[in-house]
């Protein structure tokens, strides 16, 4: 029986127009339609195979706000057994730290194995979460996974590292982060859509989980963003077509750079 | 003048030059203490300003994953209580930032792109959703923590004292828990490194399965070799090589983009590129908004001219 808990995000949507909020600084999470952090379905797709191709049980985890609901639904809809939601106003604009403060005290509360994270948050996009979870909960976490086998005790992960593909090992709980390389998430089918609505949720606060509000939220960040700016928009570039010259135009362009 | 440690990054003993780079922002704050596991070439590292050199052995640093690391140096922290503590926004990198950042109590910026400093106070840059933002940071717990992107300035010597000190540290059995049981060392192309290039020429589905043309523009320019996912996805290229959101964040002087959309992920991994290029038979493709000089037009006939053309300039 091999229990896995995924923690996943709700993001405000990638490809709409995503900004900050005036007052705070933080990510603007009014104004964007959210979403279940596209990385994180990868997660739970690999916590899915695990589990099917033994005996187990997914739990989803998220911490946010109440529309976070929504991530927490899309991963039972996918197959994912049980869900808790940590909800607390205390908690609105948390850094790294307090969020890895949340998870892993709800994490205590749960049973588990193993605990599965995307690689990185689509909008945060720091990749740092599941170490800290790793380091609160005394655990070994093995990030950017791009394969996962369970066999009995052990995990096996291969990571194509900037230098190295490496192979490692470990067994006992264990905190693993994966990659887009695991292989595409499945999209809910009808039936998994229908069966999610019968799946218990939980919604806890932070007194359920043993966490001081002074510990956590804007306030409490051990960083802060001073300042955001748009990029300045690009100048629109010279375009040409080509008309049998268009290779001999780019290097002329390159040359007026001194690139060549 | 309080230290900074600099956590080196030496695969086979060769200062990699983002660890120099660190060394080149370490002297905005303070004096740069480097911090090597193994060894590396110590006077490289005086070269570039390390008065210090801590220096680490220990097997378990090569046989586990990152913990006895993140000990390691969390025990430097706190023998020399530094003004700073710098490494290279890698995997590695990041992990042993975040898990010193928080034995520490102090606060961590991931993705640095720029580190400036006033009246003692740090403050970083990075950049946010997907490259559309840019942010300014600060610290306001403990010791700034910072993981730098590569290629965030241009290495400068100055001649450092280069003291030597090895440093001992207990390494907990409980840290030696993710046991690291093949590496294989990427093979080199002999182009440069993705993330350190200063041209970076890159192909997409456009290309069809065939990078030569696009390999042969790269190495007439010098440059190193990129893909989209969709080029990846397909099997054509290593995911190694991979911009954008999932793979390589590259922020080159100049980013030729062929056959590629410009879809958001992509743009993510290049769009702060100083000059952008781009070639693609639709005049409608996203790419084109961000470019400085684009062609519509087949790649297969575009690039294989504007290589000859760039040969026969060279002479
Ligand atoms: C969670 C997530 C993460 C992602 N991460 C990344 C990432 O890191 N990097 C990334 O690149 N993508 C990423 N993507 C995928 C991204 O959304 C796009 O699908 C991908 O970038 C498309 O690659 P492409 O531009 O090569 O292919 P396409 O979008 O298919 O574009 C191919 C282009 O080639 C042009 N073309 C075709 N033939 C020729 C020719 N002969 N000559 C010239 N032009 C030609 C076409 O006009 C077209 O514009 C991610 C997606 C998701 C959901
Ligand atoms: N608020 C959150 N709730 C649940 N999981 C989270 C949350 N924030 C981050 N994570 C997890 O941590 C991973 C990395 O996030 P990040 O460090 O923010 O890039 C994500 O892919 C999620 O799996």
């Amino acid at each position: 029986m091999t229990k896995i808990v995924v923690a996943v995000k709700y993001v405000p949507d990638a490809t709409a127009d995503r900004t900050f909020d005036e007052a705070d600084n933080t990510v603007d999470r009014e104004n964007v339609d959210g979403l279940l952090s596209e990385l994180d379905e990868y997660a739970v797709e690999q916590a899915l195979q695990i589990v099917e191709a033994g005996d187990g049980e997914v739990t989803v985890l998220t911490v946010g706000p109440a529309d976070a609901s929504d991530a927490v639904r899309k991963a039972l809809q996918m197959g994912a057994d049980a869900g808790v939601h940590v909800e607390d106003d205390a908690i609105a604009g948390s850094d790294a730290f307090a969020t890895s403060l949340v998870l892993a005290k709800a994490i205590e509360k749960l049973e588990y194995d193993m605990v599965f994270f995307g690689m990185a948050s689509t909008d945060g996009g720091l990749g740092v979460v599941p170490t800290l979870v790793a380091e609160r909960l005394g655990l070994p976490a093995v990030t950017y996974a791009s394969e996962v086998t369970v066999d009995g005790d052990t995990v096996t992960i291969r990571r194509d590292g900037d230098a190295a593909t490496q192979e490692i090992q470990a067994s006992g709980k264990l905190v693993v982060s994966v990659t887009d390389q695991t292989g595409e998430a499945r999209y809910p089918s009808f039936k998994g859509i229908m069966a999610a609505k019968k799946k218990p949720v939980e919604e806890w606060t932070l007194a359920d989980i043993g966490v001081d509000a002074g510990e956590v939220g804007l306030d409490n960040a051990w960083t802060k963003v001073e300042s955001f700016t748009p990029r300045p928009p690009r100048t629109a570039g010279e375009i040409v077509t080509d008309e049998g010259d268009g290779g001999t135009k780019l290097v002329e362009f390159l040359a007026s750079k001194k690139f060549v | 003048m309080s230290e900074v440690l600099v956590l080196i990054d030496a695969p086979e003993g060769k200062v990699a030059k983002p660890s120099l780079e660190l060394l080149t922002i370490a002297r905005r704050i303070g004096e740069p203490s480097a911090v090597v596991f193994g060894s590396a070439d110590n006077g490289v590292l005086a070269e570039y300003g390390a008065e210090k050199i801590y220096t680490l052995d220990d097997a378990a640093y090569d046989e586990f994953l990152v913990v006895p690391k993140a000990d390691a140096l969390t025990q430097l922290a706190k023998d020399t209580s530094p003004a700073a503590i710098l490494v290279t926004s890698s995997t590695e990198g990041k992990e042993i930032a975040a898990r010193v950042a928080l034995r520490t109590e102090s606060g961590l910026i991931i993705d640095a792109v720029d580190v400036s400093v006033d009246g003692g106070q740090v403050t970083t840059t990075q950049a946010a959703f997907a490259g559309n933002f840019t942010v300014a940071a600060q610290v306001t717990k403990g010791v700034p923590v910072i993981a730098v992107k590569p290629n965030s300035t241009a290495p400068e010597q100055a001649s450092g004292a280069g003291t030597v000190e090895a440093v001992a540290v207990e390494i907990a059995e409980s840290s030696k828990t993710a046991k690291i049981t093949s590496s294989k060392p990427k093979e080199s192309t002999g182009r440069p490194e993705l993330t350190e290039a200063a041209i970076v020429v890159s192909g997409g589905r456009g290309t069809g399965g065939d990078f030569s043309q696009v390999e042969a523009l790269a190495d007439a320019l010098g440059a190193a070799v990129g893909a989209s996912r969709a080029a990846v996805d397909s099997g054509w290229y290593p995911h190694s090589f991979q911009v954008g959101q999932t793979g390589k964040t590259v922020s080159p002087q100049l980013y030729v983009a062929n056959g590629i959309s410009g879809a958001i992920q992509h743009r993510a991994g290049m769009q702060t590129s100083k000059t952008i290029v781009a070639v693609n038979k639709d005049d409608e493709a996203p790419i084109f908004e961000l470019v400085d000089f684009g062609v519509v037009g087949d790649l297969k006939e575009v690039l294989p001219q504007a290589t000859e053309e760039i040969t026969k300039r060279k002479g």
